[in-house]
Protein backbone atom coordinates (compact mmCIF):
# COMPACT_ATOMS: atom_id res chain seq x y z
CA UNK A 1 0.00 0.00 0.00
CA UNK A 2 1.24 3.24 -1.21
CA UNK A 3 0.60 6.47 1.81
CA UNK A 4 1.37 9.77 0.97
CA UNK A 5 1.13 12.38 3.38
CA UNK A 6 0.48 16.06 3.15
CA UNK A 7 0.82 19.39 5.48
CA UNK A 8 1.15 18.82 9.05
CA UNK A 9 0.35 15.19 8.64
CA UNK A 10 3.64 15.44 6.71
CA UNK A 11 5.54 17.16 8.84
CA UNK A 12 5.00 15.84 12.06
CA UNK A 13 5.48 12.10 10.44
CA UNK A 14 8.41 13.35 8.93
CA UNK A 15 8.26 11.98 5.24
CA UNK A 16 5.90 12.68 2.46
CA UNK A 17 5.20 9.27 1.71
CA UNK A 18 5.76 5.14 2.02
CA UNK A 19 5.25 1.98 0.43
CA UNK A 20 4.16 -0.18 3.47
CA UNK A 21 2.42 -3.36 4.20
CA UNK A 22 0.00 -3.77 6.52
CA UNK A 23 -1.14 -5.91 8.83
CA UNK A 24 -3.77 -8.84 7.75
CA UNK A 25 -6.78 -7.13 10.17
CA UNK A 26 -6.18 -3.57 8.31
CA UNK A 27 -9.22 -3.66 6.43
CA UNK A 28 -10.74 -0.17 6.41
CA UNK A 29 -9.02 3.41 7.00
CA UNK A 30 -9.77 3.12 10.52
CA UNK A 31 -7.89 0.27 10.81
CA UNK A 32 -5.30 1.63 9.30
CA UNK A 33 -5.03 4.47 11.39
CA UNK A 34 -5.27 2.16 14.39
CA UNK A 35 -2.21 0.51 13.23
CA UNK A 36 0.34 3.74 11.91
CA UNK A 37 -0.41 5.40 15.42
CA UNK A 38 1.70 2.11 16.88
CA UNK A 39 4.47 2.75 14.78
CA UNK A 40 6.20 5.47 16.55
CA UNK A 41 5.25 8.91 18.46
CA UNK A 42 5.64 10.65 15.29
CA UNK A 43 2.85 9.06 14.32
CA UNK A 44 0.83 8.67 17.40
CA UNK A 45 1.39 12.67 16.73
CA UNK A 46 0.28 13.33 13.60
CA UNK A 47 -2.69 11.10 14.42
CA UNK A 48 -3.93 12.75 17.43
CA UNK A 49 -6.34 14.16 16.33
CA UNK A 50 -7.61 11.56 14.76
CA UNK A 51 -11.38 12.97 13.93
CA UNK A 52 -9.76 15.60 11.90
CA UNK A 53 -7.68 13.50 9.73
CA UNK A 54 -8.99 13.41 5.93
CA UNK A 55 -8.28 10.55 3.62
CA UNK A 56 -8.35 9.95 0.43
CA UNK A 57 -7.78 6.38 -1.54
CA UNK A 58 -6.70 6.38 -5.30
CA UNK A 59 -7.48 10.45 -5.25
CA UNK A 60 -10.90 10.01 -4.20
CA UNK A 61 -12.59 11.65 -0.39
CA UNK A 62 -13.92 8.66 1.49
CA UNK A 63 -14.67 8.13 5.23
CA UNK A 64 -13.06 6.63 8.00
CA UNK A 65 -15.37 3.07 7.28
CA UNK A 66 -13.74 3.01 3.68
CA UNK A 67 -12.17 0.32 2.75
CA UNK A 68 -8.36 -0.33 2.11
CA UNK A 69 -6.41 -2.80 -0.05
CA UNK A 70 -2.66 -3.65 -0.25
CA UNK A 71 -2.96 -1.69 -3.99
CA UNK A 72 -4.53 1.04 -3.14
CA UNK A 73 -3.01 4.90 -2.63
CA UNK A 74 -4.07 6.27 0.33
CA UNK A 75 -3.09 9.55 1.40
CA UNK A 76 -4.10 11.49 4.92
CA UNK A 77 -3.90 15.51 5.27
CA UNK A 78 -5.50 17.79 7.15
CA UNK A 79 -8.68 20.07 5.93
CA UNK A 80 -7.36 22.04 2.79
CA UNK A 81 -6.87 25.20 2.92
CA UNK A 82 -6.31 26.58 -1.12
CA UNK A 83 -8.19 29.22 -2.75
CA UNK B 1 -9.32 24.41 -18.45
CA UNK B 2 -7.32 23.69 -15.28
CA UNK B 3 -3.38 24.72 -14.56
CA UNK B 4 -2.17 23.77 -11.44
CA UNK B 5 1.37 25.95 -11.64
CA UNK B 6 4.13 27.46 -9.61
CA UNK B 7 4.42 30.82 -12.18
CA UNK B 8 2.34 33.56 -11.81
CA UNK B 9 -0.46 33.97 -14.34
CA UNK B 10 -1.09 37.59 -16.42
CA UNK B 11 -4.85 38.18 -15.67
CA UNK B 12 -5.54 40.21 -19.07
CA UNK B 13 -3.70 37.83 -21.18
CA UNK B 14 -6.17 34.82 -19.83
CA UNK B 15 -8.88 36.45 -19.90
CA UNK B 16 -8.25 37.13 -23.69
CA UNK B 17 -7.74 34.02 -24.56
CA UNK B 18 -10.89 32.68 -22.46
CA UNK B 19 -13.28 34.70 -24.80
CA UNK B 20 -10.87 34.80 -28.02
CA UNK B 21 -13.45 34.26 -30.85
CA UNK B 22 -16.14 32.88 -29.10
CA UNK B 23 -18.63 35.47 -29.81
CA UNK B 24 -21.53 33.93 -28.45
CA UNK B 25 -20.20 35.18 -24.60
CA UNK B 26 -21.78 37.48 -23.17
CA UNK B 27 -20.70 37.70 -19.88
CA UNK B 28 -16.83 37.06 -18.02
CA UNK B 29 -16.67 36.73 -14.32
CA UNK B 30 -13.67 36.17 -12.74
CA UNK B 31 -12.41 35.67 -8.94
CA UNK B 32 -8.55 36.49 -8.30
CA UNK B 33 -7.25 35.60 -4.77
CA UNK B 34 -4.43 37.37 -3.51
CA UNK B 35 -2.24 36.53 -0.61
CA UNK B 36 -2.62 38.86 2.51
CA UNK B 37 -0.08 39.92 4.56
CA UNK B 38 -2.37 39.53 7.71
CA UNK B 39 -2.17 35.65 9.24
CA UNK B 40 -5.15 33.97 9.17
CA UNK B 41 -6.97 33.39 12.46
CA UNK B 42 -5.52 30.60 14.57
CA UNK B 43 -2.07 30.89 12.87
CA UNK B 44 0.85 32.50 13.67
CA UNK B 45 -1.23 35.85 14.25
CA UNK B 46 -0.09 39.35 13.33
CA UNK B 47 1.75 39.57 9.53
CA UNK B 48 2.99 37.26 7.65
CA UNK B 49 6.39 37.64 5.27
CA UNK B 50 5.43 34.48 2.92
CA UNK B 51 3.33 31.58 2.44
CA UNK B 52 3.56 28.43 0.78
CA UNK B 53 0.72 26.44 -0.68
CA UNK B 54 1.37 22.19 -1.19
CA UNK B 55 -1.25 20.61 -3.52
CA UNK B 56 -1.53 16.36 -3.71
CA UNK B 57 -0.69 15.98 -7.58
CA UNK B 58 -2.52 13.61 -9.55
CA UNK B 59 -5.83 14.22 -7.12
CA UNK B 60 -5.98 18.18 -7.33
CA UNK B 61 -5.88 17.90 -11.52
CA UNK B 62 -9.09 15.37 -10.79
CA UNK B 63 -10.78 16.97 -8.01
CA UNK B 64 -11.26 20.17 -10.23
CA UNK B 65 -11.85 18.67 -13.62
CA UNK B 66 -14.85 17.03 -12.05
CA UNK B 67 -15.92 20.42 -10.01
CA UNK B 68 -15.37 21.96 -13.74
CA UNK B 69 -17.52 19.38 -15.22
CA UNK B 70 -20.21 20.04 -12.34
CA UNK B 71 -20.25 24.26 -13.52
CA UNK B 72 -20.81 23.14 -16.44
CA UNK B 73 -24.04 20.98 -15.84
CA UNK B 74 -25.57 23.20 -13.84
CA UNK B 75 -25.09 27.04 -15.75
CA UNK B 76 -24.72 27.35 -19.63
CA UNK B 77 -21.27 28.24 -19.57
CA UNK B 78 -18.97 29.03 -22.53
CA UNK B 79 -15.81 28.82 -21.11
CA UNK B 80 -13.90 27.92 -17.58
CA UNK B 81 -10.48 28.53 -16.30
CA UNK B 82 -9.33 27.92 -13.31
CA UNK B 83 -5.64 28.53 -12.15
CA UNK B 84 -4.23 27.42 -8.64
CA UNK B 85 -0.75 27.94 -7.57
CA UNK B 86 1.60 26.12 -5.32
CA UNK B 87 4.89 26.86 -4.01
CA UNK B 88 6.08 29.81 -2.19
CA UNK B 89 4.05 32.84 -2.38
CA UNK B 90 4.62 36.55 -0.99
CA UNK B 91 1.81 39.11 0.35
CA UNK B 92 0.52 40.71 -2.99
CA UNK B 93 1.58 38.06 -5.16
CA UNK B 94 -1.62 35.85 -7.06
CA UNK B 95 -2.54 32.62 -5.91
CA UNK B 96 -5.71 31.41 -7.45
CA UNK B 97 -7.87 32.79 -11.01
CA UNK B 98 -11.18 31.36 -11.31
CA UNK B 99 -13.01 33.02 -14.82
CA UNK B 100 -16.31 32.13 -16.05
CA UNK B 101 -17.74 32.86 -19.49
CA UNK B 102 -21.72 32.73 -20.65
CA UNK B 103 -23.85 34.35 -22.34
CA UNK B 104 -25.21 35.70 -20.07
CA UNK B 105 -24.15 37.72 -16.34
CA UNK B 106 -26.14 35.46 -14.19
CA UNK B 107 -24.46 32.25 -15.03
CA UNK B 108 -21.47 33.60 -15.42
CA UNK B 109 -21.00 35.38 -11.87
CA UNK B 110 -22.96 32.51 -9.90
CA UNK B 111 -20.93 29.60 -11.68
CA UNK B 112 -17.72 31.70 -10.45
CA UNK B 113 -18.86 32.16 -7.24
CA UNK B 114 -20.10 28.41 -6.75
CA UNK B 115 -15.81 27.31 -8.27
CA UNK B 116 -14.27 29.75 -5.45
CA UNK B 117 -16.39 28.19 -3.17
CA UNK B 118 -15.99 24.42 -3.66
CA UNK B 119 -12.05 25.04 -3.92
CA UNK B 120 -11.45 26.42 -0.88
CA UNK B 121 -13.23 23.30 1.16
CA UNK B 122 -12.63 20.55 -1.72
CA UNK B 123 -9.15 20.94 -3.49
CA UNK B 124 -6.31 19.23 -2.62
CA UNK B 125 -4.24 22.55 -1.40
CA UNK B 126 -2.69 23.65 1.80
CA UNK B 127 -1.13 26.87 3.10
CA UNK B 128 1.67 27.53 5.96
CA UNK B 129 2.15 30.57 6.45
CA UNK B 130 5.85 31.88 7.76
CA UNK B 131 5.65 35.20 10.21
CA UNK B 132 7.53 36.71 12.83
CA UNK B 133 6.51 33.87 15.40
CA UNK B 134 7.78 30.97 12.66
CA UNK B 135 5.55 28.89 10.35
CA UNK B 136 2.14 28.15 11.31
CA UNK B 137 -0.10 25.75 9.24
CA UNK B 138 -3.36 27.67 8.24
CA UNK B 139 -6.61 25.72 10.09
CA UNK B 140 -9.47 25.10 7.89
CA UNK B 141 -12.19 27.92 8.26
CA UNK B 142 -15.95 26.76 9.45
CA UNK B 143 -17.39 29.81 7.08
CA UNK B 144 -15.44 28.75 4.03
CA UNK B 145 -17.95 25.37 4.75
CA UNK B 146 -21.02 26.83 4.98
CA UNK B 147 -20.47 28.94 2.14
CA UNK B 148 -19.50 25.69 0.18
CA UNK B 149 -23.06 23.98 1.52
CA UNK B 150 -25.21 26.77 0.25
CA UNK B 151 -24.61 25.16 -3.46
CA UNK B 152 -24.85 21.67 -2.46
CA UNK B 153 -28.68 20.09 -4.06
Amino acid sequence: MKLLYFAWVRTNIGKAEEEVVAPDYVQTVEDLLDWLATLGPQYAAALDRRNVVKVAVNHEYVEHDHPVRPDDEVALFPPVTGG
Amino acid sequence: MIKIQREDFDIGTELAALTQGNTRVGGLATFVGLVRDLAAPGSTGGEISAMTLEHYPGMTEKRLAEIEAEARARWPLEGVLIIHRYGRLEPGDRIVLVATTSSHRQAALESCAFLIDWLKTKAPFWKLEEGAKGAAWVEAKASDDKAAEKWKR
